[in-house]
């Protein structure tokens, strides 16, 4: 798994207070891992701070699943 | 009966009455303070007066780069910011029609527009710790209105707005945004009021006098305090009963 996998899960983990082995790839935010709509903020905000990049509003709105978050990572940091 | 013991409250437009009388309650209740205002003689003289836990953090929120470096300081001073009290605010009054743009915009930046910037920078730390205390201090006039105050009844009834919206976004987390609407106060801002206007004033206020500084003071610990805890959204009117709302 890629360093910036690896960095997401942990956020995702601690921010959710979720169990890690549900934290895959295809896990929604909300659905799967009972993220409210603030939590995804707080989590948009997480991902910036720790990859020093900018995510604009309407990608972040893409941003549903751990895998989909992993790939905008990737591509823009 | 209120302990606010390590929690760190920013205050602004402490040299001023009512900001003053605000950060001497929460200190007295265990709070260190960061004491924001433009005049920088008695930010200090508060701060050397209250001794330890006090830190005079001198701030001109008409400036745009003051402000967005006001919690930075507060944070760096006392490690981060658990109360915040949007004190600060100014008058600048006249008939609507000899209002200038001028008049209408600063009152807007410092009463309003400062609160939101203010109230955005420590919402993260807030969020985090799953704790925080916003308060807003408006006025009875936002919700009254007052010839010759457009521009004050707006940023007030505005302030009142948004803390109720916010209010309902960050209460799952432990955080809590209510407005204290002070009626008539012996402050700098009322002192100015003609012996008419002042009368005028009194008559309409069953209590039969001005509040003091400690009154609104009083309210702001109780918003502030842990035991306030289910109460958000919410205005408390500390006003003699001028208005009941």
């Amino acid at each position: 798994m890629s360093d910036i996998a690896e960095r997401v899960k942990k956020i995702v983990v601690e921010h959710l207070s979720v169990d890690e082995d549900k934290v895959v790839e295809s896990a929604s935010f909300i659905d799967d891992l009972g993220a409210d709509s603030l939590d995804t903020v707080e989590l948009v905000m997480a991902f910036e701070e720790e990859f020093g990049i900018e995510i604009p509003d309407d990608a972040a709105e893409s941003i549903q699943t751990v895998g989909d978050a992993i790939k905008f990572i990737t591509e823009n940091s | 009966m209120f302990d606010l013991t390590g929690k760190r409250a920013l205050v602004t437009g402490a040299s001023g009455g009512i900001g003053g009388a605000i950060a001497r309650a929460l200190h007295g209740a265990g709070a260190t303070v960061g004491l924001s205002g433009t005049r920088v003689a008695p930010l200090e003289a508060l701060a050397a007066e209250l001794g330890e836990r006090a830190h005079a953090l001198p701030c001109d929120l008409t400036k745009d780069a003051d402000l967005a470096e006001l919690p930075r300081r507060a944070a760096e001073a006392m490690g981060g910011v658990d109360i915040l009290v949007n004190n600060a605010g100014l008058t600048r009054d006249n008939l609507m029609m000899r209002m200038s743009d001028e008049d209408w915009e600063l009152v807007l930046r410092v009463n309003l527009t400062a609160a939101f910037k203010l109230s955005r920078a420590v919402l993260r730390g807030m969020m985090k710790a799953r704790w925080g205390r916003i308060v807003n201090v408006t006025s009875v006039v936002g919700v009254t209105g007052n010839a010759g105050q457009a521009n004050y009844a707006a940023s007030k009834a505005g302030l009142t707005g948004m803390s109720k919206s916010l209010a309902q976004e960050v209460a799952s987390r432990g955080i809590t945004v209510n407005c204290i609407a002070p009626g008539f106060i012996e402050t700098a801002m009322t002192e100015v009021l003609n012996d008419a206007v002042r009368e005028r004033t009194l008559a309409a206020i069953p209590a039969g006098r001005m509040g003091t500084p400690e009154e609104i003071a009083a309210a702001a610990l109780y918003l502030a305090s842990p035991e306030a805890a289910y109460v958000t959204g919410q205005t408390l009117n500390v006003n003699g009963g001028m208005a009941m709302i």
